[in-house]
């Protein structure tokens, strides 16, 4: 299946901005970071299809997942 | 310390002791409490019966980090409730070293002169001004650090406020001479009103902070100040991206509002995010990082060149960004840039000067997404007090009666800033229910609702939300007049110790015995003061409610603003 994966802020270092990538069917949020050897603990916020999602979290065809470090702001 | 008096309709001064009743108040918490003691509920905003008051907060001029905030007050002409407005800068820190505790600017003088204000140790000297009238804040500014030195505070007001338009905000000088706002509410209006062009302060040879015990503030102080540091979103984030990284996370959570407010996303916010002007300012030799006053360590403004890397703008704000933004679905940063310029020249506020223009798109005066178009509206027309400028200058209720618009994304007459309350209900409550209008800041429920600073809430559902509004609205109050920077609530919220130490801080500093509860005990009397002096001006609970058009459905998560009357009247009870 195909996912949409987002990276923001530092994340981005020495990655991507975006990409449409695939993956196996079930596979869980958790499977994207470790793809990318993104640590847990630097992933402050996920969302997925624009929703808070946590790591457990199982991916369906066409979703978007969006990864972000501690941010903030106002 | 003492309170400086100027009286504009005498044009005299008088030095007055502290009142017992305001020892243990500063900034937001004095400003309001004066304002409701001294100034008559339903005067005229703009005549001679309302006051214009300054006050650092309880913390200014120490070594607690971030604690030179400024706060600004008086009845508001935007919102025609009671306002604060709070701004960084230097004003702060040197009207506390000097021990003032605040400056009370009342009447209106006779015939047609402007004047200006010089505050130093000994009073306030009160001079005829004619130099600089029609002139803008950063001309001003120069002028004054160029007569004065460069270590004189300068508080300013644009033409806007010369027009005593309800956009006017108040500059500040900043550390760097650039220009910070007490942006909301239409302060400069009131300055204007009072025929007050500006303020230079010279805190040389000033009384000094006193601190009752030493060693134990400096002690709370080290804590608090560690905390702010270790913190990864004030340590981390907020130094490296400033406040624009939000684009990005509200866009992707549907929480971006765009094209006045009708969907939750906007294409073109990868170009306008935070992550695009760190890029931006590095390729140009900008700074991404420096700090409004001096002790600030988080440092989230930043100067902002040109494409041929001249200085263009500074404290350059995710609110801003969105407003002419996606606001306005301009994706162009770089004449957002230019526009924030000329906003902080004129002296407006930039969320409200956006409010206006999505009401002028709405009304076919300019296409959508014209940045070009609303920097000439603004050059050409606020500036010069034309008569459309007039009408945009006094803000988007206003221009959207004169021009039959209903969709106007206001409460009490402020526009709602960067976050859509259908998808970031919490912050929604926050709009609806402040005494100050809409103010994100006034309870910033988007920490626990998105960033998941504090817990998390989910921002689609109703849960809870209330209950976080009502929470942060005190404790922001507390925050307030202690005059700390906003941001110091990311470590408060998630550190314990962080917290603590503010309580540490104020016993140590004078020499008092107060718990947690006297802290959001101040926090909840300064938002009763700010209630009924609102409910006496004669705002009723219909004014805490967000406009109709709340009640379409919003893209893409299809919410709805679904709170009722009475769940909105519950909010602020305690």
């Amino acid at each position: 299946m195909q996912v949409n994966v987002k990276l923001f802020a530092s994340l981005r270092e020495g990655r991507f901005k975006t990409e449409v990538v695939d993956f196996d069917s079930n596979s869980r949020v958790i499977d994207v970071m470790n793809k990318y050897e993104l640590p847990p603990e630097e992933v402050a916020i996920c969302l997925v299809n624009g929703r808070d999602a946590d790591n457990e979290h199982v991916l369906q065809n066409g979703d978007t997942v969006s990864l972000f470090p501690p941010v903030g702001g106002g | 310390m003492k309170i400086y008096r100027v009286n504009m309709s005498k044009l005299s001064f008088t030095m007055e002791a502290v009142p017992e009743e305001w020892r243990l108040l500063g900034g937001r918490g004095l400003t309001s409490a004066i304002v409701a003691k001294e100034v008559e509920p339903t005067c005229n905003a703009l005549g001679s019966k309302n006051k214009l008051v300054f006050a650092p907060g309880l913390f200014a001029g120490t070594m607690a980090a971030n604690s030179g905030r400024l706060s600004v007050g008086a009845k508001s002409p935007l919102t025609g409730g009671i306002k604060e407005s709070n701004s960084g800068g230097t004003a702060a820190q040197r009207l506390a070293k000097l021990g003032v505790k605040a400056l009370i600017i009342e009447g209106i003088p006779e015939g047609d002169k402007w004047y200006c204000l010089h505050v130093h140790k000994d009073g306030v000297e009160i001079k005829e001004e004619n130099e600089l009238l029609g002139k803008g804040n950063y001309e001003v500014i120069h002028t004054m650090t160029s007569r004065y030195g460069e270590n004189t505070g300068v508080m300013t007001i644009g033409q806007a406020g010369e027009h005593k338009m309800s956009l006017a905000n108040i500059s500040v000088k900043d550390p760097k001479g650039h220009i910070r706002s007490a942006g909301r509410g239409g302060l400069g209006a009131v300055m204007g009103s009072k025929r007050i062009k500006f303020i230079t302060l010279d805190d040389n040879d000033g009384a000094g902070i006193e601190i009752k015990d030493k060693e134990k503030f400096k002690n709370a102080a080290q804590v608090f100040n560690k905390g702010l540091l270790s913190h990864p979103v004030s340590g981390q984030a907020l130094p490296r991206y400033g406040t624009d990284v939000l684009v990005n996370i509200l866009n992707e959570a549907g929480g971006l509002p765009t094209k006045n407010y009708r969907y939750g996303q906007f294409e073109g916010a990868e170009n306008i995010s935070g992550e695009t002007m760190y890029d931006t300012i590095m390729s140009r030799d900008g700074d991404p990082t420096h700090g409004c006053h001096v002790g600030c360590v988080i440092r989230c403004s930043q100067t902002y060149n040109d494409k041929d890397k001249r200085y263009l703008t500074s404290g350059f704000e995710y609110e801003t960004i969105w407003a002419f933004g996606a606001g306005c679905t301009c994706d162009d940063l770089d004449v957002i840039a230019h526009i924030d310029h000329e906003c902080d020249d004129i002296g407006i506020d930039t969320i409200d000067t956006a409010g206006s223009m999505m009401v002028a798109m709405e009304a076919g005066l300019l296409p959508w997404g014209d940045g070009e178009g609303m920097l000439r509206m603004i050059k050409e027309e606020i500036k010069e007090a034309t008569p459309l400028g007039r009408i945009l200058g006094n803000g988007p209720n206003f221009t959207g009666k004169a021009f039959g618009v209903t969709r106007i994304g206001t409460v009490k007459g402020q526009t709602m800033p960067a976050y859509e309350p259908r998808a970031v209900k919490g912050i929604g409550i926050t709009y609806a229910t402040t005494p100050m209008g809409a103010d994100h800041t006034a309870g910033y429920s988007v920490t626990a609702n998105i960033l998941k600073v504090g817990g998390h809430i989910d921002p689609l559902k109703k849960e809870g939300q209330i209950e976080l509004s009502r929470n942060l609205q005190i404790a922001t109050a507390s925050l307030d007049s202690a005059g700390l920077c906003i941001f110091v609530a990311f470590a408060v919220l998630d550190y314990e110790p962080v917290s603590h130490a503010i309580i540490d801080m104020i016993n140590a500093q004078y020499g008092v015995n107060w718990s947690v509860d006297d802290w959001f005990n101040l926090g909840r009397s300064v938002l009763k003061t700010e209630m009924e002096f609102n409910r006496a001006a004669g705002l009723t609970e219909k004014d805490d409610r967000l406009p109709e058009f709340m009640e379409e459905q919003l893209p893409p998560h299809n919410t709805v603003w679904d709170f009722t009357g009475e769940e909105l009247d519950s909010v602020l009870q305690f």
